[in-house]
Parts: structure tokens; sequence; C-alpha cells
């Protein structure tokens, strides 16, 4: 164990942080916003890199995927988080989505009872057509308890949720490990002090930089930051002088997922992309946020290099016990100071 | 008084049915319901504590993970276990998992909501990033395989015989659970879930009645585990990863909270969706998905919560009648 093993391990730890940066600064603002905990966070990441790999294979171009991926999560983020998050406002939609969903299911079941009946995709069409209908108008019957200040309640619609996306993924881009290939420019490696490191991670830590400092520009110098600021720090507040939280927190929910799906496309070029990563990269995200603190940013930045380097090092050094080394620590911070090491009160 | 006595006899004659009924169907239900069972006792621990103290605990499959492991290393590398001494294994599941909840208590019973959520979820990580890594002890991500189930006399490697076994036990657990929450300790537990202070105020020590609920859950969840470990035949990371305890939470919510007898109903319609529905269609997983979600959306308080909620709305239907018919223009 030279310096050349230090140093090689430290800079992956850094590059690893900068992915989690990316993944869990977007958690963490969705928290410090909403106070939601988002258990489908990961699957923004698995579902960014599956859209990333379609793009390019539709196109051939990588840098364009990395914009694609990401706005089309945050589209879907921001779709889940208005009709399924939030009580009140587009009900009609809400009813329809579950309706036709639970219509689809209603006619798969029905073709595979009665498969002379539902044969056509036209057949199964008009079929699913009608079951929509009619299901719409039993639900409209029923009403939503609202989900608002229920904790519990919210985490496990969001895991109801990873579960539907993670089975979405499976059916759509099957169940292989794929590569996302990045352009071969980046796949060459630059010597520094005579330690080979790969280009693609040192373009991994600028993005991360990059993306930080945008971000804590908009959220310290622009009136829209100010806005989550005092959101973050007090909801009922913020909406007391004026704030509009409910478009806070979806423009925050929307970056949430528009960051984890970018992260996705950027990881995916050494993690692999394949069914799982979405619930092996949540717990990590999570670390991320206790460590550095809820709806801290450069709280979630501190986490990541934080969870990036004893990830790292723990895999290097004692591998037997390395996750252990990541989440005790995360144990002890949680049960000395809940809010984390940057958060407030 | 009388109400609860019928729902006694309800669920007493569902499961004299149930243990009459299972034995004589084929070999792939017994095992769903052996399997559905050492789950169900996980399922009750859990509500335990969210729905008797208010408590949602993400990491209860770290209990459930211990005992599993627990039984695993003895039965392989110590040949321990496999006959008369499975009782032995099964006493010191229950008190590996309620010591591991001793130990994280410590941690996890101060902590309130949001928080509580998170450091459980911290908890069992850490449970599982032993069990994925530990190599020596666990066997990684390979796991273990257990080499069969134990023989003293009444062979368990009898499905039927094992599947009464397992009943028993898990008979045996709702009963306690039962009894433990009816007792003056469960009625005081009830008190700290609808409002903490107040009971502080009352002179209640809370953090002391939180962790010892937490510890006798986390002994069940530790008996669990022993039954899971043979059930399966099997113990890997998969027994203690994150969406294990998220599954657990979930039959509970989709059962009704509070209810116990509503966690065993969620159990058995979660499982038989995922290992019933699996072996006929591919898309099941929509299936199981949409079950939750349609369940928190429309049905917080579970299936369980039907009744009332049908009550509800219908004293809201007359409630909306009169007021049409006050408002109505004359």
């Amino acid at each position: 164990m030279n310096t050349q093993f230090w140093v090689v391990q430290a800079f992956n730890g850094v590059s690893y942080g900068a992915l989690l940066f990316l993944v869990g600064s977007g958690l963490s603002l969705i928290f410090g916003v909403m106070r939601i905990v988002n258990l489908s966070h990961g699957s923004y990441f698995l579902l960014g890199g599956y859209v990333a790999l379609s793009v390019i294979h539709a196109t051939g171009s990588w840098a364009l995927s990395l914009p694609l991926a990401a706005i089309a999560i945050a589209a879907l983020g921001i779709v889940m988080e208005r009709l399924f998050l939030r009580s009140e406002g587009f009900e009609v939609v809400r009813t329809l989505v579950i309706a036709l969903g639970l219509a689809i299911l209603f006619t798969l079941a029905f073709q595979k009872w009665q498969p002379h009946i539902v044969g056509s995709k036209s057949e199964f069409a008009i079929v699913a057509a009608i079951a929509t209908v009619v299901i719409y108008f039993l639900l409209n019957r029923i009403s939503i308890v609202p989900i608002e200040a229920d904790v519990l309640r919210q985490v496990l619609l969001t895991v109801g949720f990873a579960f539907l996306f993670q089975q979405a993924a499976l059916d759509i881009w099957g169940g292989n490990n794929m590569d996302i290939n990045p352009p071969p420019a980046f796949t060459r490696s630059i010597v520094v002090g005579g330690t080979y490191l790969p280009l693609y991670r040192v373009f991994m830590i600028a993005m991360a930089i990059a993306i930080g400092i945008v971000l804590w520009l908009v959220m310290e110098k622009t009136r829209m930051g100010a806005a989550v600021r005092a959101t973050v720090d007090d909801a009922q507040m913020a909406r007391g002088v004026g704030i509009d939280t409910n478009r806070i927190s979806m423009f925050i929910f929307a970056l949430g997922a528009f960051l984890a799906a970018l992260g996705g496309v950027i990881g995916g070029a050494f993690l692999g992309i394949y069914p799982g990563l979405d619930f092996e990269m949540l717990p990590l995200a999570f670390a991320v946020v206790i460590i550095g603190g809820m709806g801290s940013l450069g709280g979630a930045a501190i986490g990541a290099l934080a969870v990036g380097l004893a990830d790292n090092f723990g895999k290097a050094l004692f591998p037997e016990i390395s996750y252990f080394t990541l989440y005790a620590p995360m144990v002890l911070i949680l049960a000395i100071k809940p809010t984390g090491l940057f958060g407030r009160e | 008084m009388a109400s609860q006595q019928i729902k006694i006899l309800m669920v007493a004659i569902a499961l004299v049915a149930f243990v009459f009924i299972v034995p004589q169907s084929g070999s792939f239900v017994i095992l769903l319901a052996t399997r559905a069972m050492a789950f169900g006792i996980l399922a009750m621990s859990v509500d335990l504590l969210l729905g008797y103290t208010g408590m949602s605990s993400m990491g209860q499959a770290a209990y459930f993970g211990v005992g599993a492991y627990l039984t695993a290393v003895l039965a392989t590398k110590f040949h321990f276990g496999m006959g008369w001494d499975f009782w032995l294994v099964v006493v010191l599941g229950i008190l590996i998992g309620a010591g591991l909840a001793a130990l994280f208590g410590l941690f996890a019973v101060r902590a309130g909501g949001v928080y509580f959520l998170m450091i459980t979820l911290a908890l069992g990580q850490c449970v599982w990033g032993l069990a994925y890594r530990w190599n020596s002890l666990t066997g990684g991500d390979n796991g273990i395989n257990l080499s069969g189930r134990p023989n003293f006399g009444l062979d368990l490697g009898n499905e039927v015989i094992f599947f009464y076994l397992v009943f028993g036990f898990f008979a045996v657990s709702m009963l306690m659970m039962y009894v433990l929450v009816r007792s003056p300790f469960g009625q005081s537990l009830a008190g700290i879930r609808e409002r903490e202070l107040r009971m502080q105020i009352l002179g209640y020590n809370t953090w002391l009645h939180k962790y010892i609920a937490f510890i006798i859950a986390g002994g069940f969840g530790g008996l669990a585990g022993v039954l899971w470990a043979h059930t399966n035949g099997h113990v890997s990371p998969e027994t203690v990863v994150l969406t294990t305890s998220v599954d657990a939470l979930l039959m509970v919510v989709l059962g009704g909270a509070g209810t116990l007898i509503g966690a065993t109903i969620g159990t058995a319609i979660v499982f038989g969706l995922r290992e019933y529905l699996s072996t006929l269609v591919p898309w099941w997983q929509y299936a199981l998905g949409g079950v939750y979600v349609l369940t928190i959306l429309y049905l917080p308080m579970g299936l369980m919560g039907i009744p009332s909620r049908l009550r509800q709305r219908f004293a809201q239907g007359k409630n909306e009648d009169s007021k049409k018919l006050a408002t109505k223009p004359s």
C-alpha cells in the first residue's frame, strides 16, 4: 500500500462521491421542501439510465442522451408529484390514470381466462376502454384520503411506484446487464504525477462540481432559490408570506428526478444498468442525505464525498465489513443529531 | 365486549378451517401457506410497532435476518439444531432477535416520526451490509444452503408435519401478541400512539414502553427468521434487504394496522399474488404495485378498515342529503 494506492482510491472515492451527489442532492431537497421520503428516487436513477440507452440506440449520440433522459424522468417526476403525492387538483386525471391501469390489468386477466374473446389488439383495446369507463365511474364514487401529513403513507406510495417502475423497466428493456458507452474521447486516461486517471471519472467530478455550483447559485442568489430555502426552513410560514409552496414542491420534485436521472446516465457507464440497481442506489442516496442533513445542498455535497470515500476505502481495506462501515456512521449521526450534520432544525 | 368475542370466535374458526383445508391441497399450496405463516409472524411484529405503538420501522428485516442466519450458520457450520436442539435454536433465535433489537433500540427508539423511519432503515442496512459482505460467515451474495430440516422423531422434512409446526408457532405468536396488546402494557402503548406527550404528563415512562415493545417485536422477528430459514432451506442477503422490511410494512398497511389479523390477511394476499399469480402471468408485479397504490390512496386503514369506511360513507351520504334538503329553495 504505497502512495499510489491511496491516490487512486481517493480519486475513485471522490468520483463515486460525485455521482452520489447527483442522486443525493435531489433526494435531500425533496425531503427538505416536501418532507417526503421518496423511495422511488432509485428508480429515477435506473430509468434515467434506461432512457439514455434507448436514446443512444435511436440517435447514436451520447451527449444528446444526457439531457433527454433527464428531462424525460423529470416529466415523470412531475406527473407523479402532481397526481399522486398531492390530494388536491387533477382529481379527474388521477382517477383516469388509475382506472386505465386497472382496466389494462383486468383485460390482461380476462385475456388469460378467455383468450378467444380478447384475441386481437383491437378487441383488447375495446375491452380495456369499456373497463376504463366502468372503473372510472366506480372510483369516482370513492374519495381519496388526503396523503399529506402522513409520512408512512407517502413512503409506501413511493415504494408502490418503485415496484411498478421496476416491472415496467423489466418489460421494456429486459433483464440483461447493459452498459452505456460514452464517446471514445472519454475512455482515455490522463497521467497526473505518474498516476493514470481515467478521463471519464475526471469528467464525472467536473460535471458534479458544475452542477453543484449552478444549484448553489440558484439557491443562494435567485428569488426562486430564496423561496425554496424559506420553504425548507418553515413551509407554513413561507405560505403565510405568500410563497407558492405548491409550485416550489413541483419544481423541486422535478429537479430531484432530473438530477437522479442524470446520475443514472453518467453512472451507467461504469456501474452498468441492470434490474435491482434502483434499490442498490437508494440506501446510498439516503446515507448521503442523512450524513449531510436533509434539505441542505452543501450538506449533500459533503455527505456524498464522505459516502463515496467510505465506500471505496471500505471495500479496499476491510471488504468484509465495508457496508457496515458505511451505514453504522449513518446510525450514529441520526442518533446524535437527527437532522444530519448540516441540517437545520 | 360481545362483538370482541365474536371476532375472536371468527378468527379461531378461520384458523381451524385453514389448518384442516390446507394439508388436503397440493404440496405447492402447503409450502406457500407455510412461507406465508412464517412471514406473517414478522408482519405481526411490525404491526405491534406500527399499529399499536405508532412506530413505523423500516428495518424489521434485520431481526428476521439474524434469526435466519443464526439458524443457517448453526446448522451448516456446527451441525447444531437438526435434532431436538432445534428447540434450542428457536429460543436462541428469539433471544438474538430481541438482543439485537435491544441494541438497536438504544439508537432508534428516542427518534420520532420520519427520523425513526430513517434510523431503522440505516440499522437494517447495517445488518444487510454484514450479510452481503461477510463472506466467511454468511456466504456473501450466494447465501447459505441448509441441507435439510430438523428431525427429532417428528420428521420436519415432511411438508405436512412442518406445516403443522409452523402453524403452531404462528397461532401461539398471534395469541401472545393479542394478549400483549390487550394487557395494561398494550393499552399504554396505544396511549403513546395516540398522544405521547399526554402519557408522559400522566407519569408514564414512554421511552421504556416503546423500548420494550421494540425488543418484543425483535424477538418475534427472530422467531420468524428461524422458521423462514427452514421453510426455504436457503438464506441469502435477500432475506435482510430493504425491500423485505418494506414488504412487511406494506402487508400491515394493506391488511389494516393495529388489528394483528390485518397483518396476516395482508401477508396472505401479498404471498398469494407474488407466488401464485407469478406462476400464471408475467405481469403479476403490476397487480402487486397496483394493490399497494390503491390501498394507500383509498384505504388508509387497510382492508380491515373497509367496514368503518362504509359506515362513515353512509353517514356522510345522509348528511349530504339533509344538507341538500336544507338548502333546497322552497
